[in-house]
This record gives C-alpha cells, sequence and structure tokens, in this order.
C-alpha cells in the first residue's frame, strides 16, 4: 500500500482570501481525506454580544461578516422584533429587500469573480469585479457605506431612500444587466472553465441532503431549498424561485449563482415598483425578553439565529449558525477522491466565508 | 534590480482576524475601477516574492505565529500596511477574549489607515506612503526594518503541543 502524506492547504494560501487550513492526506495526486483545522480568525463575538447592549449589537453583528453584513443584521433585528412583538412598516421591509438583493448580488459577483482567479482566468476575475463596483456605488448612494452599510435597526431602517434614488439604482441595474450579458456566457460556455468545472467536485443529492448543505451548493444538488420563499421581509409579496441544478459539480453551483443574479435584479426591480410610502421604523420601549429562533437567506445559503433575552438590556445568550459552518462537511465529501490541483476550485466553488463561521 | 523594487513593489496579503470588510475593500482596490496595478503594484501569494505585507484585522494567539511567519519569510527591505482600525487597537472586537490587539504587538507596522473599513482610496494612499518608506528603507536613509514590536509573541503551550501532534501525525 502507498504511504499517505499530509499536505498543509492554507492559512496563507493564493485562492484562499481568508485563513483555514485543510490537511490533505494524499495518495500520489489523489486527496484521500480532508481534515480541516479551523481557529485561525475565531474572536469571540458571540461573548462580546452578550456585554454589549442589544442595540449596539446590530451593528456589532454586521461585523460578523463584511460580504454578507446587511442580511446578518437584518436576521438578527427580525429576532429581536419577534421577542418584542414589532411589525416594522412595509416600506422598511421592502428596503430590507432591496439592500439584501444588492448584496446578494455583489457576493455573488465576488464568488464567481474568486472562482475564476482560482482557476487562473485572472481577465474574468477583473471584469466580474468591475461590474460589481456599479453595485458598490449603489449601496453607496443610498445608504453612505460600501460594505457594512449600517442601515437595519431594530423596528425596521435607519435611512429613508429617495425616488430619485431608487431611479437611479435602476439605471444602475441597467448597467450591470448590460455587462453581465457579456461576461456570463464567457463564464458559462467558455471550453477551458468548462474543463476545469464540469464533472469537478461533484455532491450527490443524497450526500448534500445528509451532510446538510444549504444555499447555492444544495441548490445546485437538487434541493430546492431557499428560504426567501418562506416570505421574511417584504419577500412573501414578490416572486421568488429557488434556482435549482442537478448536476452538482462546481459548473452547476457556478450555474445557480449566476442564474440567482439575474434573479436578484427582477427581485430589485419588482420591489421598486412595488415599493409603499410611509414611514421606516416603529418606536418601542419594551426590551427583549424570551426566546427566538430567526432564519434567514443569505448570500451562501441559511443562516440561523439563536437569540435569548431576559428582559434587560443585555442578551443572555446569542448563537449565530452561518451557511459556511454547514457547508464545510459537504465540501469535505467532495474533496474525497478528487486530483490535488482542483482542491482550490472545490473549495471556492462553496464560496466559503472563513470570518463567518467561526465569528 | 532593486531600483525595480519601489517601481512596481509586490504585495502579498494576509488576513488575520478580519470581518472581510477591509478585506473585500482591498481586492476592490486590485481590480480596473480603483487598479493599484497603474502604481505597479502586483498583488501576488508568495511571501518570497513580495516587498509589502498588507495585513487586515487583530491578531489572536492562533493566527499570531503564522503572521510572524509570513513576515520573517519576506525579504528584506519590507514595509507593512495594517489596514483598517482592527489592526491598530481591535476595533470593535476589542474586549472579545480570543483577541489579543493590535498587529504591532506581534510585527512591527510602518503604515496604519484608519477605517472600518477604510475607503479604497484611503487604502491605495496608504500603500503609496508604504512605497515611499519602501524606496527610503533601500537608499539607507532609514533603518531598513521598523522600530521592534512592543512585545514578541510566544506560542502558548497549547500551540507548541500542537506542533508537535502535527509532527507525529507527519511520521505516522
Ligand atoms: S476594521 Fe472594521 S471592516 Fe476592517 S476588519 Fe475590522 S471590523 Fe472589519
Amino acid at each position: 500500500m502507498a504511504k499517505n502524506t499530509i499536505i498543509p492547504f492554507g492559512p496563507q494560501h493564493p485562492v484562499l482570501p481568508e485563513p483555514i487550513q485543510l490537511r490533505l492526506v494524499l495518495d500520489e495526486e489523489r486527496v484521500v481525506s480532508a481534515i480541516p483545522v479551523v481557529g485561525y480568525v475565531h474572536r469571540g463575538l458571540e461573548k462580546l454580544a452578550e456585554q454589549k447592549d442589544f442595540l449596539q449589537d446590530t451593528y456589532l453583528i454586521e461585523r460578523i461578516c463584511g460580504i454578507c453584513s446587511f442580511i446578518h443584521s437584518l436576521t438578527y433585528s427580525m429576532g429581536i422584533e419577534s421577542m418584542m412583538g414589532l411589525t416594522p412598516p412595509p416600506r422598511a421591509q421592502y428596503l430590507r429587500v432591496i439592500w439584501s438583493e444588492l448584496h446578494r448580488m455583489h457576493s455573488h459577483l465576488l464568488a464567481t469573480g474568486l472562482l475564476a482567479d482560482s482557476f487562473g482566468f485572472e481577465n474574468l476575475f477583473m471584469q466580474l469585479w468591475r461590474t460589481r463596483e456599479h453595485i458598490m456605488d449603489a449601496m453607496e448612494a443610498t445608504t453612505g457605506a460600501r460594505v457594512l452599510l449600517g442601515t437595519c435597526c431594530i423596528g425596521g431602517v435607519r435611512k429613508d431612500v429617495s425616488e430619485e434614488l431608487l431611479k437611479s439604482v435602476l439605471q444602475t441595474l441597467v448597467t450591470v444587466e448590460k455587462e453581465l450579458d457579456e461576461h456570463m456566457p464567457v463564464l458559462l460556455n467558455d471550453y477551458s472553465v468548462k474543463q476545469r468545472l464540469c464533472g469537478v467536485g461533484i455532491l450527490d443529492k443524497q450526500v448534500a441532503y445528509e451532510r446538510g448543505a444549504v444555499g447555492p451548493t444544495a441548490r445546485a444538488s437538487g434541493i430546492a431549498m431557499d428560504l426567501r420563499t418562506q416570505g421574511y421581509a417584504a419577500y412573501g409579496e414578490l416572486d421568488v424561485e429557488p434556482m435549482v441544478e442537478t448536476d452538482g459539480d462546481c459548473y452547476a453551483r457556478t450555474k445557480v449563482r449566476v442564474r440567482e443574479l439575474y434573479q436578484s435584479l427582477n427581485i430589485i426591480r419588482q420591489a421598486i415598483g412595488k415599493i409603499p410610502s410611509g414611514s421606516i421604523n416603529v418606536p418601542f420601549k419594551t426590551k427583549p425578553d424570551g426566546e427566538v429562533i430567526s432564519r434567514a437567506e443569505q448570500p451562501r445559503g441559511e443562516v440561523l439565529y439563536y437569540l435569548k433575552g431576559n428582559g434587560t438590556d443585555m442578551l443572555e445568550r446569542l448563537r449565530v449558525r452561518t451557511p459556511t459552518f454547514a457547508n464545510i462537511p459537504p465540501v469535505l465529501a467532495m474533496l474525497a477522491g478528487c486530483e490535488l490541483a482542483d482542491v482550490g476550485v472545490i473549495v471556492i466553488s462553496i464560496d466559503p466565508c472563513i470570518s463567518c463561521t467561526e465569528r | 534590480m532593486f531600483n525595480a523594487v519601489s517601481k512596481s513593489p509586490w504585495v502579498v496579503h494576509f488576513n488575520c482576524n478580519s470581518c472581510n470588510g477591509c478585506d473585500i475593500e482591498f481586492l476592490a482596490c486590485l481590480t480596473p475601477h480603483y487598479d493599484v496595478e497603474r502604481f505597479g503594484i502586483l498583488h501576488i501569494g508568495n511571501p518570497k516574492h513580495a516587498d509589502v505585507l498588507v495585513v487586515t484585522g487583530s491578531v489572536n494567539n492562533r493566527n499570531a505565529r503564522v503572521l510572524q511567519n509570513v513576515y520573517n519569510q519576506i525579504p528584506d527591505p519590507k514595509v507593512v500596511v495594517a489596514m483598517g482600525v482592527c489592526t491598530s487597537s481591535g476595533g470593535v472586537f476589542a474586549g472579545c477574549y480570543n483577541i489579543l490587539g493590535n498587529v504591532d504587538l506581534v510585527i512591527p507596522v510602518d503604515v496604519f489607515v484608519p477605517g472600518c473599513p477604510p475607503r479604497p482610496e484611503a487604502m491605495i494612499d496608504g500603500i503609496v506612503k508604504a512605497v515611499g518608506i519602501l524606496e527610503r528603507k533601500r537608499k539607507g536613509e532609514i533603518f531598513p526594518t521598523a522600530p521592534k514590536p512592543l512585545c514578541k509573541f510566544k506560542p502558548s503551550e497549547e500551540q507548541s503541543a500542537e506542533k508537535t501532534a502535527i509532527k507525529e501525525e507527519k511520521t505516522v
């Protein structure tokens, strides 16, 4: 029997934007198994959240992850609101949807760009990130910040967006759609890209289900699971369909993301078309009391918050289960049996967010 | 040959403990909209080829060793740019149980860029400043390495135990 070697992949690696280490057990060039080593970005944020009051936490929670920051604070706020029995006004709900979808678009563009970079297609990486800048500009115009928006607050949102600004967002979407139409055929139909993605890192539907995959990783394996169809915020009044592919390989995961980009364009257009006028937040005087579980769909999948309040300013417990945490067992299943050269592509294809996972 | 260093400095990026906000803004600097490549700055993955180390986030017990390793592998003259308030004080995470604190506890830092996250323009400014410092270091106008860090990080017992565990694993 050949002797197995262990190769460390990470924590500092060109394709990984974040530090995680995978110890790859190799038999010649083939990966036998992968052992994740985590803790490089562990901060202890859950504990810190118990030491700050629940209003400050909204902004602390955004810093769990800079990429899907808005959806983190949205899920947290939804949890606290259901604990206190608040219902945000409809305009706030629609604005939340708009910002969530802008975040999803920038995150998916970022992820597909990094994927292109991981197999050495630097030109495509640059082009996709150029498109992403339009969305960043739209976020900056509507909130004043590019990454950590800080607009979600308990009871609604902090900032209103004028009609002209919403129109300019629509204008941005036209530009983005035009550029997407240019780049996406390259990503999806190019021969060499297909060679790197098709049939690589296959995740069976059954395995995906057993290992609890979420988000695009699950949808690419044929599981129609999208929390937005449950209708939190204003999603109930909009037309949302889960984007499902059945192949379960890296190509299918990329395709799900590309289709979701177009879907997000559509959702933002619907939301801007339907947005009602009125107030943007509700005042409150109570303190959170009780236990609640709150969920939302992030670009990477479902995020789950468990919150426990005791009637004071401080929360008693805050627990987050992030999508990448759920997606690590599936990615280990994908890695078993793949080539060493494909490891980078497979890991990036689930769009890992380590700083979410470790908090 | 050394002239090329300040005309085209190569950057290696290490994410310490950041929330990703700074990282994606730094990556955005590299892409066409902001484009630091027009200053000859190139982003690479190998610290042995790099002149500038960009650090984001604060240090914790686990990544301090990795950060020091990355720093030590960069050949002299080198400069360190620390992005975001996390690197200078721990930022919002100051007080977390797993945060040691600022980056200059572990490695010497030449330029701090404030902000949470800093705007890409500020980051570019920070890198351009660092390139100036690199040039002066190369000419010998200032000492090749920045002042000593405030305290040297020493691996705790737990980590040395882990190291031996890795070695054992390899020999199995
Ligand atoms: S400075 Fe702010 S944006 Fe940057 S890593 Fe720290 S918390 Fe995140």
